[in-house]
């Protein structure tokens, strides 16, 4: 399971604080703190208050690469503020650039550009995929796989390497009236992607948003994550530091034959991604 | 027609580990011995992806065996009683890469030698080879968990292989190999789930995992090879995959295995025909088949299956 790292984020307050008070400790113990608790990755999102996004993003990247190396996930809805970050990141062990969608409707080439973007930075450089276009979020299941065809086939035309292409049919929260519909869809989605190419692209999601102002969201968060790993998700933007979820994806990996079970799987699943 | 490119890759590798400490590593070895490091299957992938040579150790006793067949003991014969010479013999005739001290005497059930016996015999192999040393107990565990900390200390800072830890006897052994600088040897019973386990458990006391060497009892031909085959094909593409407690290195036990087979042990079975050439037969076919699964170190006894494993070795890797 590739697990990305939610916590460096300017959304949350801690994170925002410490932007503001450029408090280089906050961020980099969150850093430290994450990845022991077996993150792959570290997502990093600026937020929305801080004037200046793309020098934040560089001052992030660099307080968070001053302690530690595990990759990044440079997390921004703005072209120019990820092309910020990958002018100071250390991309030799990973990095991901999130996210794009299928094209937008002042800007049809932007899948494109992030592939490119991609291919320019590393071998090891992938992207985030979501799965809408310039005609907003898809509510149904068809929708969304018809979006991540046509991704993965500008990937392959592109000579882009499918393994380097993260879709994420994205997961909306439960609490919206009418939506309680959606995880259904969604995971109906997940098992087409998977069938999409050879090697499959990745399947990720924004683990929390399902929980998105509902109560028991760890719980919430939890059972979809099982339930997701069971129609093919490889990988999630979560919370890491939620050890009960941590053990879900141990177990899920059991139940899903992707590790090999020892009375001790619990605790090797840390130790083994760290 | 075009041969169809099925080759995989994979993101694991192998661990990549190096037995044996020279004069400037602190140890009195003249040589070192590299394994692991395979990124593919065996044959998969490109000639980067594949592993360090295998490698052949050699079993010495340390007490004179009294039950071989004639034609096992026969190129020994005038070492049996002397495990140093015995070695050498190993080393210099039949091109052994490395030796393991087989210390079936100290088996309560056989010789039941002491610990100064045990010190003494590792002593004097180190004295008299300077290749890297693999330890290997009884197998009975209250005997090896007082024996096998003495020979461990005997040999300190030698970088050898001691063994084996198992999921219900692991620490003693883990600490004093831990202490002394050595490589572990982790047993299991044909079980994957076990030889996990016991990886985890000698981590967990703080033993690093690139210090494993993972054992699963060994089959022979016809008496299981099979399930030690897909034992070690599944651990290795488990290590390929990523897990890291299960990308140790692999050691195969061929040597005792094959010779208790009766295809190759017994003498008057005239359809099989004769006994001089079956037992090496059975011995290098087992060993053969078993490095094709991806096993780093095979253990063995005949000096002519030895040979032809070597060749085999030599002409594939």
């Amino acid at each position: 399971m590739i697990l990305i790292a939610e916590r460096i984020n300017g959304m949350f307050k801690d994170v925002k604080q410490a932007i503001a008070d450029k408090d280089k400790k906050v961020i980099q113990q969150l850093a430290i703190k994450q990845t022991d608790a077996g993150a792959t990755y570290l997502d990093v999102n600026v937020g929305t208050a801080a004037a200046d996004q793309e020098g934040t993003m560089q001052w992030l990247v660099e307080t968070i690469q001053q302690t530690c190396a595990t990759p990044l996930c440079l997390d921004s809805q703005k072209l120019a503020v990820i092309a910020a970050g990958l002018k100071v990141v250390n991309a030799e062990n990973g990095l991901i650039l999130n996210s794009t969608p299928l094209n937008k409707k002042d800007d049809n080439e932007i899948l494109d550009k992030f592939i490119e973007m991609a291919e320019k930075a590393g071998q090891k450089v992938s992207i985030i995929a979501l799965t809408m276009d310039k005609n907003g979020v898809p509510q149904d299941t068809d929708t969304r796989v018809a979006i991540a065809a046509e991704m993965v086939s500008k990937a392959i035309e592109k000579g882009f390497d499918t393994q380097r292409l993260f879709i994420d049919p994205i997961v909306l929260p439960v609490k919206v009236p009418n939506a309680q519909v959606q995880p259904g869809n969604i995971l109906s989605a997940m098992e087409q992607i998977k069938f999409l190419s050879d090697p499959a692209p990745h399947i990720t999601v924004g683990l929390s948003n399902i929980s998105q102002g509902a109560t028991e969201r760890s719980m919430i968060n939890r059972i979809f994550l099982a339930m997701a790993m069971s129609h093919g998700l490889d990988s999630a933007i979560a919370d890491v530091l939620d050890q009960d979820l941590m053990n879900v994806v141990a177990t899920s990996d059991i139940l899903t034959n992707k590790q090999i079970y020892s009375d001790l799987f619990l605790k090797v699943y840390s130790s083994s991604t760290c | 027609m075009q041969v169809p490119e099925v080759s995989e890759s994979f993101t694991g590798q192998v661990i990549k580990i190096t037995l044996g400490a020279t004069k400037a590593d602190g140890g009195t070895r003249t040589s070192t011995v590299t394994i692991g490091g395979a990124r593919n299957v065996t044959y998969g992938g490109s000639i980067e992806d594949r592993s360090e040579k295998p490698v052949i150790a050699m079993d010495v006793l340390d007490t004179k065996p009294n039950k071989w067949p004639d034609v096992l003991a026969e190129p020994y014969k005038d070492v049996l009683d002397s495990p140093g010479d015995w070695a050498k013999k190993c080393i210099e005739k039949f091109g052994a890469d490395l030796i393991c001290i087989k210390f079936d005497g100290i088996h309560p059930d056989k010789a039941n030698k002491d610990a100064a016996h045990a010190v003494k015999i590792t002593e004097q192999v180190l004295k008299t080879v300077g290749v890297p040393l693999i330890l290997w107990g009884c197998g009975n565990d209250a005997k090896d968990n007082e024996v096998m900390p003495k020979v461990s200390e005997a040999a300190k800072g030698q970088k050898c292989l001691i063994g084996t830890i198992k999921e219900d006897n692991y620490k003693s052994l883990t600490a004093i190999a831990l202490a002394d600088g050595h490589f572990l040897i982790s047993e299991a019973p044909l079980d994957i789930n076990i030889g996990k386990q016991v990886n985890i458990l000698a981590s967990d006391m703080g033993f690093p995992l690139e210090r494993i060497v993972a054992f699963q009892d060994t089959g022979a031909l016809g008496y299981g090879m099979e399930y030690s085959y897909s034992i070690q094909e599944r651990q290795r593409l488990a290590a390929l995959s990523g897990d890291k407690v299960m990308a140790m290195p692999v050691i195969c036990d061929v040597g005792y295995e094959s010779w208790r087979a009766k295809e190759a042990n017994q003498i008057d079975a005239p359809g099989w025909g004769a006994a001089a050439g079956r037992g090496p037969i059975w011995e290098a076919t087992t060993a053969i088949c078993l490095l094709q699964a991806g096993a780093d170190i095979i253990r063995m006894r005949h000096p002519k299956a030895v040979a032809t494993v070597k060749n085999f070795i030599n002409e594939i890797w």
